[in-house]
């Protein structure tokens, strides 16, 4: 078997104020893989996420991307390795024009000049926003931003691309234009989401993470159709919405 | 969403004055202002000089002096304080239109009004005519510390996001029935103010996060 891209073993991790949000998570995601990560609200994906590129340090187990363990020393690479999209596109787009924004990423790495502006353009172009690249962040639309926040980290030519709940807050056309550009890339992607509908559109696999433990990891219809496990964990369907009919 | 429309401050267009080096602008208005205030008082032709000098820029510019009036409310406080000035001063005594006020109190009070709109017009002039994305690389010529600069850009930045979280609070406070009209309403202005300082601090924080995430090391790279 290949080497995983991403590759948790027994990750646990308490705060610093004492409260123990991860207790020995296992996760496993192959290259070309969509896996969408479920869970309520405190189910410690957030903090799951930010071990993924060392913001956090584990407290106990491991993390390694392509084989390359996230440690202190190897953060610079991770970083670059693993593309986080954050959930307030307000928190990732901080430059003065959507150029340097995008550019920030690449130009901490030490790209510069041509080659800084052509990926620039291309990633600006895989998410349909290369119009806008003169322009200022904060005068596009919420669902605009959202695109060039994608964009950002594009740019870094991630091996895993993790958005953190990317349909919030848009309006359905613009779930749907970035759900067409999460297809259309070339990319490995975790999703950390609530919006059932979409991890089953996107993700042909789930995971479950509930009280700091992943309590269950398959397809995702077979999760979503599982009415026990789904009521155990707080995971509930939009109104109307049945897998059954759709899937 | 309207296209590319500057700063509250600024007035798009392509005058001498609006292409003229940022950097240069700045070295000028500070040289203007040190000038201006370091002019004793009573030489009136000079502040004539001067005012004159200023109105040649904002005509050289086309910036409408409506709008550059408009924003000089932002001097208020000054005036008030001028006006102040004769009536609260001691020493001799002189008499303006049948009032007994002090003469230094007087030539102080004319003195600042005209030094605060010199500078003030002088000032709105710059914003007007300079984006604030080349004011602070005009800045960032003059040798003006990184960390400085990149804390201004950040304000420029986050100005909109902030302005608009309290504008929200605002409305929900009176959809909810409250209206700041007397100071027993100041505490709950006060505790807005504190959620908005604290909701500020942790975007602030979930920046540098999604910063630290794209390799950023403590220099803005160039």
């Amino acid at each position: 078997m290949s080497t995983p891209v991403l590759d948790v073993r027994g990750l646990a991790y308490a705060y610093p104020d004492g409260h123990q949000a991860l207790y020995g998570v296992d996760l496993h995601v192959h290259r070309g893989e969509r896996v969408a990560l479920l869970g309520p609200n405190g189910a410690g994906k957030t903090t799951l996420v930010l071990h993924l590129n060392g913001i956090l340090a584990a407290g106990a187990g491991s993390v390694a991307v392509s084989g390359l363990p996230v440690t202190k020393d190897n953060l610079r690479e991770i970083r670059r390795r693993v593309g986080i999209v954050f959930q307030d596109p307000d928190d990732q787009l901080f430059m003065g024009t959507v150029r340097q924004d995008v550019a920030f990423g690449p130009a901490n790495l030490g790209i510069k000049g041509a080659e800084l502006d052509r990926r620039v353009l291309a990633a600006l172009d895989l998410v349909g926003m290369a119009d806008f690249v003169d322009r200022p962040p904060h005068h596009l639309s919420f669902g605009q931003r959202r695109r060039v926040a994608v964009a950002t980290v594009l740019v870094m030519e991630p091996e895993i691309l993790v958005l953190d709940e990317p349909s919030s807050n848009l309006d359905p056309a613009s779930r749907r234009e970035l759900a067409d550009i999460l297809r259309s890339l070339d990319v490995t992607v975790l999703m950390v989401t609530h919006d059932l509908p979409y991890a089953l559109e996107l993700c042909p696999r789930s995971v479950v993470l509930s009280d700091g433990v992943v309590v269950a990891d398959g397809a995702t219809y077979d999760l979503l159709t599982d009415d026990d496990l789904m009521r155990a964990h707080r995971l509930e369907l939009p109104f109307g919405f049945d897998p059954r009919t759709v899937g | 969403m309207g296209a590319g429309h500057g700063h509250q401050l600024h007035f798009h267009g392509h005058s001498r004055i609006h292409r003229f080096p940022a950097h240069l602008k700045v070295l000028l208005l500070l040289g203007f202002m040190l000038v201006v205030v370091a002019t004793p008082r009573d030489l009136y032709a000079a502040f004539a000089g001067y005012l004159v000098a200023l109105l040649a820029v904002v005509a050289a510019s086309r910036v409408p002096p409506t709008y550059l009036l408009k924003r000089m409310v932002v001097e208020l406080p000054f005036v008030f304080f001028a006006v102040l000035l004769p009536f609260v001063a001691t020493g001799p005594r002189t008499e303006v239109l049948g009032l007994s006020v002090s003469e230094h109190g007087l030539q102080a009070g004319i003195a600042l009004l005209v030094k605060a709109t010199l500078g003030v017009l002088a000032s709105l002039t710059l914003a007007a005519t300079t984006e604030p994305q080349d004011l602070l690389l005009g800045l960032e010529r003059l040798r003006l510390p990184q960390q400085l600069v990149q804390i201004m850009a950040f304000m420029v930045r986050y100005l909109d996001v902030v302005t608009g979280e309290m504008q929200r609070m605002k409305v929900a406070r009176e959809s909810r029935g409250f209206t700041a009209r007397n100071p027993a309403h100041w505490p709950v202005l006060a505790k807005s103010a504190g959620a908005l300082f604290i909701r500020s601090y942790e975007r602030g924080e979930r920046v540098h996060l999604a910063m630290l995430s794209r390799g950023y090391t403590g220099r803005m790279p160039r």
